[in-house]
């Protein structure tokens, strides 16, 4: 209950200070945001399963945000940085998408 | 791992959530929420962000450069045409200068033309004669020698008497002793004003043979009076030509 009372706090919060995101960290924000929504949806399909550990959750969340926008920094470095935030983002959409599933099968036996 | 590690077996995964939703938070569910919130501040500030970005931050390369090209053809095209509208602009202004200089030329005309048909007064330096006591059928004739004497002379303005001026198709004829100047019978003194250069005027009258000397043969005098200011104030009504018509050139 809290955790979904604290998702919307954080989108009002963001909707109403309306805070411009700084320029170096505008190429990674959506990356983090998808990386953040994949361990999100892990976390989800984990405590589904019974295996959520919240230790776990916030160890995967960090670290997808800190892998997520590493690639995408090494990406720019290599001037490859569009292409690779896209693979990134197929990947985590991927891996999103299977959570999901999972999910699903959990919530409506189908 | 020991803690709060969940138990597979425990229940229904429907049920465990349900239980989660409506139980007590524990301390999980707090580092949770905080992460959550972090997520939704984050997303929340870049679909802002991309709302706001003129919503050029999304489009491919090629699309970019298409846009690119088609803003400076555009641009290109909007040149030409200030181009054009310029170029037209000082067409019409030289034209329009033109037209200004010939309207002040004509202007110019008018005036000469005006004076030399006798339609306004005229005003400028010229000489003033007095014919006195001139005898004879032959004065008329004298007098219009000295009236082409002085045209001759340069003379721009010729009224006799202040009351006749004297144009082009001015004539000079003599009845019974009286002058008459376009039909109009004169009266001795007479009086001839003409506007032109003083001196030069004054030259054509006096010379062996001339105006002034005819006049003395006619047993008459001639004074001249050179004036600095000359005034010719009676006008000639032109009849509109009957037979004669203005050409093309």
């Amino acid at each position: 209950m809290i955790a979904v009372l604290g998702l919307l706090l954080g989108i009002l919060v963001g909707l109403f200070l309306e805070p411009s995101v700084p320029e170096p960290l505008q190429a990674y924000l959506p990356i983090a945001v998808v990386a953040a929504l994949d361990a999100v949806f892990g976390g989800l399909r984990a405590f589904l399963d019974g295996i959520f550990d919240d230790r776990v959750f916030v160890v995967s969340f960090v670290s997808n945000v800190l892998i997520a926008g590493v690639i995408v920094y090494l990406g720019d470095q290599l001037g490859v940085g569009g292409q690779l935030s896209t693979g990134v983002i197929v990947v985590l959409g991927i891996r999103i998408f299977s959570n999901v599933a999972a999910i699903r099968r959990h919530l409506f036996h189908a | 791992m020991p803690g709060p590690r969940q138990n597979p077996t425990d229940t229904a995964p429907v049920d465990r959530l349900r239980a989660v939703v409506t139980g007590r938070p524990g301390r999980g569910q707090l580092v949770v929420a905080a992460l959550l919130a972090l997520l939704g501040f984050a997303a929340a500030v870049q679909i802002r962000q991309t709302d706001t970005d003129d919503n050029f931050g999304g489009q491919s390369r090629q699309n970019l450069v298409a846009l690119i090209d088609s803003l400076s053809s555009a641009t290109d095209r909007a040149n030409s045409q200030l181009d054009d509208l310029e170029q037209t602009r000082d067409e019409l202004l030289t034209s329009s200068q033109r037209r200004q200089a010939a309207l002040e030329e004509s202007r110019d005309q008018l005036e000469v033309l005006n004076i030399l048909t006798g339609s306004v007064a005229a005003t400028g330096p010229g000489i003033t004669i007095v014919v006195r006591d001139a005898q004879g059928d032959d004065v008329a004739a004298a007098l219009l020698n000295g009236v082409e004497e002085l045209r001759v002379a340069g003379a721009e303005a010729i009224e006799i008497n202040d009351t006749l001026r004297v144009v082009a198709s001015t004539s000079f004829t003599q009845q019974d002793g009286l002058v008459f100047v376009d039909d109009v019978p004169l009266r001795a003194p007479y009086v001839i004003d003409a506007v032109g250069e003083p001196g030069t005027l004054n030259e054509a009258m006096v010379f062996r043979g001339g105006f002034v000397s005819s006049i003395e043969a006619l047993k008459g005098s001639a004074e001249i009076d050179r004036a600095d200011v000359v005034l010719v104030s009676s006008l000639h009504q032109a009849k509109p030509d009957e037979y004669a018509h203005p050409t093309d050139r």
